[in-house]
């Protein structure tokens, strides 16, 4: 094996890269669950972002309309999600997987015909001399947009969350929907536009794929990746600036994977592409054996449908 | 003061209905600005539907109120609170895993920035004596401590209403009395408080009038101060009510004993059991009070066998059995009825046959190699239903139908059919009107009477003080030595629960 094949600075750079899908739609998702929803659906919408992300950038010739249209894919299929479990009062966890069943066969279909097409390159943000420096240049200052939106989103959030009144009212809604309603929330209308920008950000991450990482259309495009970023919420005990961390730490693992595989290394594939899911399982046992602060953190209504029947 | 003078709110023909009830019909009543108004009446007359109007949670069908002379029909709570009505809730309104700050500017129309609420929280706790810190999360306080996080949610919007639903059944004696203070404090300055109790002696302590409600109308307005606790009950209740006959009777040899008893919660914010110990015997009903959650649930839970523990911390009839569960316990005699109807006691949606097997199984036989026998099961539920007087149509309705108290009388019921060595009740008439209340109290004497041994686990004082032989208290986990009921006084009761629980800043011990 040899790892000096292995530039650290390209293989930083390249880990951003890897990191953004599953950032933004873990990001979306612990909205959503902050406010007490637990969609599983994530990678239906991400592959339904992926597809009209792909499908509008290349009709209109504009990475960013296809961004655009990618966030209102994945938000109109949250809706589905939306209406079934906040007015129908369905079960969230089989609405979830039904979501990711039914945009997987969606996708599948709007995509026929863009199979093998290439969608217009997203530019990289130009920094001028900035990328020129060594090193910090390649990691920092080479990248299309969408790897400092990603950062900047994880901030806002972490933001909304700790310092304004809508994030208060977003994890109270989350925390007791009884005492929320009883204070006069609408804990229907607050949990529907969690939902609505928890299927924006996973539609965003799954067009980051279409358009940047592959770019191309090819059935199942996201390959988990919705599974990772509902996994990493976890991971990050629902706090914004872990999920940053969860999301470099298994884009890291996917890159590694890449140049390992590249440099001759014999770990099996098969063993990185499992310890996301084995590192979330870790995590969940902890911190169900600590059950200290950290399983405080999970919104106590999580899952759990409301109904104001009195 | 009714009557005379400025009206502050005035209620006329407020009726309410929901499908198959009546919540309130025609109810009128006036509040003056400064007095503390009572309304008084049962669980299910309609007072909690009266204030969720008054609140803006719930629409009439039809009537008006009138705020300082102008209309007054809030769409929302937020309009209510901006007109300066404030409400501190019974239940369902703190966020445990926010601190006290957040909890508190989740309930005002415009808080300042966290750190000016947090000096003005300071400041209205320390003028009203209700000590309370801003950073702690409300999942570590005690109850009494989350209800002045509610009040001074309240207060710190200036109301000129506050309404108060049951704010004292969660409080020790010394609490009440401090909470009593601050209300006198504020109807001193002019705020009318709403207050709604059906524990008579305290509306007589505080109240200047009271409006008694009965199945959703008014059946009487007074003077509290003026009327007996008795009279007051009968307005209430609608007849004469016959307290629990009791004869004094010879007590057996030792049935349960617990020693040494420490027990992890297996809760979150549950209480830890502390080296808790007790014995009881036959013919003897040995009462446990306490302020909600200072280790009721989990001690009810390694008594009923759903925690175990090591074998000899738990006896029954001498053998050890701390290590065994629920099936064999109820096979050496020991039976529980725990607080929580539904969903502990009973499966909401199974038949009160089905539920009367789930726990008559074992003691009853209905199971034979593992095969029901419905014919018995159902002859074991008839006859809990005729003997405790369940209201019901028949035993195949679930157990969810069945009224708060109805399904209570079948839960202790069922438990008391099984010729008991052993009772363990929690909680046995929260929530329950008071004649099907009497009716349980009357079932457990009975029971003890016929040489059972009985734990009743509660936070009615009252109950406790009308049935039980001894008395003991838990406090933050730790049982206080059993004391002989007869002679104690409510001050000696309120230091076992642990008097005012710190009157300057709250110390808690936890694990």
């Amino acid at each position: 094996m040899d790892l000096s094949a292995i530039n650290p600075a390209v293989l930083i750079a390249s880990l951003m890269v890897a990191a953004v899908p599953i950032m933004l739609a873990a990001t979306g998702e612990l909205v959503v669950e902050k406010a007490g929803v637990l969609n599983l659906g994530v990678e239906g919408m991400m592959i339904m972002g992926a597809v009209c992300g792909l499908a509008i950038a290349v009709e209109a010739e504009s990475p960013v309309l296809g961004f655009v249209a990618a966030a209102a894919g994945g938000a109109a299929l949250s809706l589905i999600f939306a209406f079934l479990t906040q007015v129908l009062l369905a079960n969230q966890v089989a609405t979830g997987l039904a979501l990711t069943l039914f945009g997987l066969g969606l996708s599948s279909l709007i995509g026929q015909g863009y199979v093998g097409i290439k969608p217009p390159p997203t530019p990289r943000l130009d920094f001028g001399p900035l990328a020129d420096i060594p090193v910090l240049g390649t990691i920092l200052f080479r990248h299309d947009p969408v790897v400092y939106l990603s950062v900047l989103i994880v901030a806002a959030v972490w933001a909304l969350l700790r310092f304004t009144r809508a994030g208060l009212i977003l994890r109270a809604v989350g925390e007791n929907h009884d005492a929320a309603h009883a204070l006069g929330y609408k804990v229907q209308r607050i949990r529907l536009a969690a939902i609505l920008f928890g299927g924006a950000m996973a539609g965003l991450g799954g067009a980051y794929i279409s358009l940047v990482r592959v770019p191309q259309w090819t059935d199942g495009i996201t390959a988990g990746a919705g599974w990772i970023a509902l996994a990493i919420v976890v991971f990050a005990g629902w706090k914004p600036w872990r999920i940053l961390l969860g999301a470099y730490l298994f884009g890291g693992i996917t890159v590694l994977q890449l140049n390992l595989q590249a440099a001759g290394a014999r770990i099996p594939v098969e063993y990185l592409s499992m310890s996301p899911y084995l590192i979330t399982i870790l995590v969940l046992v902890i911190m169900s054996a600590g059950r200290g602060r950290a399983a405080l953190n999970a919104p106590a209504a999580l899952g759990r449908n409301f109904h104001a029947s009195r | 003061m009714t009557g005379t003078g400025e009206v502050l709110l005035r209620i006329e023909g407020l009726t309410k209905a929901y499908p198959g009830v009546v919540a309130n019909s025609d109810v009128s009543f006036a509040v003056a600005p400064g007095e503390v108004h009572a309304l008084l009446g049962e669980n299910g007359a309609g007072k909690s539907t009266l204030v969720k109007m008054i609140y803006g949670l719930v629409k009439p069908d039809s009537g008006t109120m009138t705020l300082r002379g102008a209309a007054y029909a809030p769409s929302k709570p937020g309009v209510a609170r901006q007109q300066g009505v404030a409400m501190v809730f019974q239940h369902f309104s703190l966020f445990e895993a926010l601190n006290v700050a957040e909890n508190v500017a989740l309930g005002m129309q415009n808080p300042p920035g966290m750190r000016a609420l947090a000096s003005r929280i300071r400041q209205v706790s320390q003028d009203y004596g209700l000590p309370l810190d801003p950073g702690r999360l409300v999942g570590d306080l005690s109850a009494g401590e989350r209800q002045r996080v509610e009040i001074i949610r309240c207060l710190l919007q200036d109301p000129k209403l506050l309404i108060m639903d049951e704010p004292t059944s969660v409080l020790t004696p010394q609490e009440v009395d401090i909470l009593f203070q601050t209300l006198r404090q504020l109807s001193a300055e002019g705020t009318a408080i709403l207050y709604i109790s059906h524990k008579l002696e305290e509306i007589r302590a505080l109240c200047d009038a009271a409006t008694i409600l009965r199945r959703g109308k008014v059946v009487a307005t007074c003077t509290p101060r003026g009327k007996t606790a008795r009279d007051l009950a009968e307005m209430m209740v609608g007849g004469t009510l016959t307290p629990p006959s009791r004869s004094a009777k010879a007590k057996g040899a030792v049935a349960l004993e617990v020693s040494g008893l420490s027990v992890p919660s297996p809760n979150l914010f549950g209480t830890a059991l502390k080296n808790i110990g007790f014995s009881v015997q036959k013919g003897e009903i040995l009462g446990i009070a306490g302020v909600a959650g200072n280790g009721q649930d989990e001690l009810f839970l390694a008594l009923s066998g759903e925690v175990r523990t090591a074998r000899d911390r738990i006896r029954i009839n001498g053998a050890g059995c701390g290590d065994t569960g629920p099936n064999e316990r109820r096979r050496a005699g020991l039976v529980a009825a725990p607080e929580e109807r539904l969903g502990h006691a009973a499966a909401p949606d199974m038949s009160l046959t089905e539920n009367a097997l789930l726990s008559g199984a074992v003691r009853k036989g209905l199971v034979s190699r593992g095969f029901i026998d419905w014919a018995a099961t159902r002859a074991f539920a008839g006859q809990i239903v005729d003997s405790f007087d369940v209201r019901t149509p028949g035993i195949r309705v679930a157990a969810r139908a069945l009224s708060g108290g109805n399904l209570q009388k079948f839960v202790v019921g069922r438990e008391l059919s099984q010729a008991p060595a052993i009772v363990v009740v929690n909680q046995p008439t929260w929530g329950v009107d008071a004649a099907a209340a009497a009716a349980i109290r009357q079932a457990l004497i009975d029971r003890a009477a016929a040489g059972a041994a009985v734990v009743v686990i509660s936070q009615d004082l009252d109950e406790l003080l009308e049935i039980t032989d001894r008395f003991a208290a838990l406090n933050g986990g730790r049982l206080t030595e059993p004391r002989p009921t007869q002679g104690l006084t409510v001050d000696e009761i309120g230091l076992m629960m642990g008097g005012a629980h710190g009157m300057e800043v709250a110390h808690h011990v936890h694990p």
